[in-house]
Order: structure tokens, then sequence, then C-alpha cells
């Protein structure tokens, strides 16, 4: 009986079951097709022709170059991308000064430009016809085509993902807790890190994990910096693309399996860093009011 | 620790936060600041800690002038409204912090001593392993202060100490840091809008409005002798009537009221809801009650006078009074000022 009387109760809103079913069998359908299939084409594919040449593919002192080059550029753009994200979620948050909101949109800009642009853009300013093309060259200092710009094109495409991470926490922490530590005769470093860093840190960590990922993966930018030399310039990315058009699928793709296994990394970095409260809106800090302040009485 | 407020000027942006404020704490007096937002005490209470600096005129601290003197060096405890209690770190981690990096060097023992005496001073014996996020509201702001008092500071502020708890907690807390003051002796100042509050734990209460003080003085002296309309409206409910003074006393329509020093002319008579008195028959102010409410100790009633102003009093509980009831208020206490 309550069968039939809970059958003739209309629907909740958005819960017709044929709206349902559909929503969930359009969204597996679409993500299976654009994102799961071409992942398991890439572990197929790389070992179409067997351990042996997956193997001799990543043994290819070229393509170790290019592992080499790209693990030394994340170990450089990571950690300086880190300090200018704490530095200029630090300065948004904590400070009030003329162009804070200008520097809160010139932060984002890498995400809403194509990487290509910047490539484009450093060539323009570092390259031998660029603005500074003349002086470096008298000093003989190369920038692109070389490290150095690999690095800073992976550094501009990575310069908002820690700041971004951290600038929302951090104005919901207000000041109280700096200023507390302060008051209790604690210097400006010590209250960073034992006050500030600790209650930061999952989220400095997100977006540690996240720029990481993103600056091995770097393709565009690093594309037009790097001038595409064979075990000298040539990043994973890069790699990839010249296995590629070399003909050499099997290589190609097993060297995008390395960039997949990364990926995979990535993601569990970021559920158990979620887990701990890192990369969504946070729960009310301690310092902000549990109870909305009371008015005052006429 | 004496401390003496000079000539002080706040100014924030175009805001005038502070306007010429001197202001003097004896040492060991536990001194509120009491105002509405806006009112700048809070800006006031930063100033003494070093949080803010003053544009203008000179903090003293006993002899020494504490105007530019940094907070981390001022010697101050201070207690958040929010608690500012460090979340990754222990209640006894919390106290221990101040003393952990304090120029002055402590042996581990003696801090861990320290702990164990200011955990019962605040009476939270047993939970010193706890994390902020795993006590209430209450405890926390016992944590702070403790925290706060053990770096022994001169000077213990307080900015609104009890404004994010329920009202129970509240005069619990009350209680207890008056207790707690009596005890330590240490110079104190609190913030808060709260006139009970103020009215209930402080020695002295420092009135507040748009950046100057209005007034200052006991509970007692600014209660019964409050020097404007905004600090009788401000400390409790007060019936408002418009009156005339002529000669010292003041007559408002159907009463009159002594007025000395009152200056001729219109003027504004503010009076308790507990000083007034209904009567069915006259001679008072000639009014007719809208709504009674009803409470444990009392009956508190709404009228309306014959000029068109409401007035509230309270009677007692067993008086017979109903809605639509014509009769006449009389004023047994009142104050009068010049309307402004």
């Amino acid at each position: 009986m309550s069968n039939a009387s809970s059958a003739r109760k209309p629907p909740r809103v958005g819960d017709q079951p044929l709206f349902r079913r559909l929503l969930i069998g359009i969204v597996l359908v679409v993500g299976a097709l654009l994102i799961l299939a071409p992942l398991i084409v890439i572990g197929v594919e790389a070992f179409s022709e067997g351990w042996r040449v997956y193997a001799s593919t990543l043994a290819d002192p070229d393509t170790r170059h290019a592992i080499f080059l790209t693990v030394v550029t994340a170990l450089i753009a990571v950690p300086i991308n880190t300090v200018f994200g704490i530095a200029a979620a630090w300065a948004i948050t904590k400070f009030d000064f003329p162009g804070r909101r200008f520097l809160l949109v010139v932060i984002e800009i890498p995400f809403s430009i194509s990487p290509i642009v910047a490539g484009v853009a450093y060539l323009f300013v570092y390259g031998l016809q660029g603005f500074f093309g003349p002086l470096l060259e008298v000093y003989d200092i190369k920038i692109l085509f070389a490290l150095p710009g690999i690095i800073l094109a992976s550094m501009f495409v990575t310069a908002p993902f820690v700041a971004r991470e951290l600038i929302p926490l951090m104005q919901a922490q207000g000041r109280d807790l700096e200023e507390s530590a302060t008051s209790l005769g604690a210097s400006g470093w010590r209250t960073f890190f034992s006050v500030t860093l600790p209650n930061i840190k999952w989220a400095l960590l997100y977006g540690v994990v996240l720029c990481n990922a993103r600056v091995m993966g770097e393709f565009g930018a690093v594309s037009v910096v790097s001038g595409n030399i064979r075990g000298q310039t040539n990043t994973l990315p890069l790699h990839i693309e010249l296995l590629y058009h070399d003909y050499q699928a099997a290589g190609a793709f097993a060297s995008a399996s390395i960039l997949a296994v990364i990926a995979v990394f990535t993601i569990i970095a970021k559920v158990a860093l979620e887990r701990q409260g890192a990369g969504r809106v946070r729960r009310p800090a301690l310092s902000t009011p549990a109870v909305p302040a009371v008015e005052p009485k006429p | 620790m004496k401390i003496r407020l000079d000539h002080v000027v706040k100014t924030f942006n175009t805001f005038r936060a502070v306007r010429d404020v001197s202001l003097e704490i004896e040492s060991g007096e536990l001194v509120a600041l009491l105002g509405p937002s806006g009112s700048g005490k809070t800006t006031i209470l930063r100033m003494v800690a070093g949080l803010e600096f003053a544009d203008g005129g000179h903090i003293y601290f006993g002899d020494q002038d504490a105007t530019d003197i940094p907070v981390r060096d001022r010697g101050v405890g201070f207690v958040f409204q929010h608690y500012a209690l460090f979340p990754h770190m222990t209640v006894q981690e919390n106290i221990a912090f101040g003393m952990k990096v304090s120029k002055v060097k402590r042996e581990k023992a003696a801090i861990a001593a320290r702990v164990v005496e200011l955990l019962r001073l605040v009476r939270l014996e047993g939970l010193g392993d706890r994390f902020p996020a795993q006590i209430s509201g209450g405890q926390r702001q016992r944590v702070a202060l403790a925290r706060a008092l053990a770096v022994d500071p001169k000077v213990l502020l307080l900015d609104e100490p009890f404004g994010a708890l329920d009202a129970a907690v509240r005069r619990d807390l009350r209680r207890w840091l008056r207790e707690i003051h009596d005890e330590l002796g240490i110079t104190t100042l609190f913030v808060t809008h709260d006139q009970e509050e103020a009215l209930d734990l402080a020695d002295r209460v420092v009135i507040l409005n748009e950046g100057q003080i209005v007034q200052q003085g006991t509970p007692e002296q600014v209660c019964r002798d409050p020097k404007s309309a905004f600090v009788t409206r401000f400390l409790g409910d007060a019936n408002r009537l418009s009156a005339e003074v002529r000669g010292g006393v003041a007559y408002a329509d159907g009463a009159a009221i002594a007025a000395e020093g009152v200056a001729n002319g219109a003027a504004e008579i503010y009076a308790r809801p507990g000083d007034l008195d209904w009567s069915a028959a006259g001679p008072g102010i000639s009014a007719s009650v809208t709504r009674v409410l009803d409470r444990p100790g009392g009956r508190r009633v709404i009228a309306v006078t014959a000029a068109g102003e409401h007035v509230e009093f309270d009677v007692e509980p067993e008086l017979a009074v109903r809605a639509g009831d014509q009769g006449f208020v009389t004023l047994r206490r009142a104050q009068v000022f010049t309307a402004s």
C-alpha cells in the first residue's frame, strides 16, 4: 500500500526518472569517449610491441634527456612559483595597497591566455631581434632555445596555481592569527613559520601539485621558446610530438605513458589533499565569527 | 601599570575613527570602553596594544612614551573577539607559544609548570591536549586569556571578549573574568558594545560616540547622572517625551518635573520604564494601552500618549491592564535635556 501511495507522489524538482537516466547516460558516454578511451589507448599502444620495445624506447638517450630536462625544469620552476605564489597571496590578502585588484587580475592572466602567446611574447622580448636581444648577445647569455627560456615559459604558464589556492584561504583567515602571535612576542619569521605556514600547508601543497603537473606537461609555450633540439632542449611533451612525427608511434605512446602516470599520481595526491581540506571552499576558519556579531542596542 | 592617552587621533583614509581622546587608566583598574559600532572603541584598544598607530597624540605606559613601541615589544596581552587561537596547536601549545618565542629564554620545565598553573587559573585542567576545534566557545575564550596572561603582560586588553558567546556563558565568564582580575590585579581595558557587560564588570566605564569620549565614570555615576541624551539612551531603555522648560521646570502634556540648569525652551524628558507609574485616574499624562507584554518578573505595558508618543513602563504582575485601557502615566524620576 505504501508503495502505491508513494508512486502517486510527484517527483521532486529535477528528479524525473527519464531526465535523470538520460543525463547520467550522456555524461557517462561522453566521459568515456572523451577522457577514458584516449588514456586506455595510450596504455595499449605503449605496450603494443611488447615490454622490450617499451623499455628500449625509454632507454633511448634522447628520451632520457627529455625526461631529465623536464624534471630539471620542474625542480626550478615549481619552487620559484611557490615562493612567488605565497608572496603574491600574502601581499593581496594582508596588505592594502594601490593596484591590489590589478595584481589580482594580472596573476590570473596566464589562465586565460593561450600558452603559445606567452611563447611568442618571450621571443619578442628575449629573441635576437627582441627587446633584450642585442644586450643578451653582447654578454653571450642564451635564454631562448636553452634551459632558461624553457623555465621562463613554464613559469609564466603556471604562475597562478599556488596564489589562486592560497588567496581565498588567507582571506578567510584574516590577520588575527599573525597579530596575536606578534603580540605574544614572536618575530616576523617565527610568525610565518609557526603560525601562517602550518595553516596554509594543505592548500599550498595542493597548489604545488597542480603547478608541478602543469610544468611537466606544458607544451605550447615551451615549444616556441625551446627550439626543439633533440637531446638538448626537448622536454618530454615536445619529445612525444617529435617521436610521433617520426612515425615512432610506440615510442611516442611509451613516452606519453610516463606523463599519464605522472597525471595519475597528481590526481591521487590531489584527492588526498582535498581530504585535508585543501582546494575547496573552506569551512569558516576559527578566526572568523561562528556567530554573526551582535548588533549594538540603540 | 598606569596607562595614559594624551590627545590621541586616528584617521582611516577619510574616516576619523578617533578624535582627540585623552584618558587615564590607573594601575590595577578594570576599565570598559563602551560605545556603538563605529565609535572608535576598538581602534583605541588596538592603538594601546600597538596593532594600530596613532596619527597624533601620545600613549604612555607609566612614565614611558609607548606611542611608537611595536606590538611585539610593548608587553601587552591581547584577547581577540574571535579568540585567534592557533588551530594547529593544542591548548597547551597555544598557551606556551608566547613563552617559547619570547626574547626572555625560559627552561622547558618552567614553561610546562606555568602552563599547568594557567590551565588551573582558567579552570581548564585536563583539556590541555585538545585542539581549539574540540572545545566550546567559552573554553576557547578562556584559553585565549590564559595565552595572553602567560607572557606576564603589563596590561591586559580584551576586544569584545564575550561578543561571540551566548547569553548564559557570557554571564558566567563575566563574573569569572572579574574574579581573575581581582586575583591578579592586572590593569585591564576591555571593549564592548553591551552596556550590561560594561556596567557589571568594570570599575569605570568610558562611553564613546563618534570617536570621542562622551562621558566616563563609575557604573553608578554614569547610570545615575548621564550627562547627555545619547548616554541616557545608550545605557538602557528610555522613554522620550517632548517638553518645554520654563524657569528650571520641564512641562510635558500633563506632567512637570524639575530640570535645574536646563535652558528655557524645547526639551526632552527621558525616563526609564521602571520610573513611570500607571494609574486609572489622573493627574498625569493621558495615555491608552496598545499592548501588554508578560514576563516572568512583571508586566511591560506599551502605551501611546495623547500627544502620540510611545511609552513603555513596568507594572506589578497582579495589575489588571489590557490593550485599549485608558489611564494616566506619572513620572517618578527622569532626566531632562535641551532638545537636539
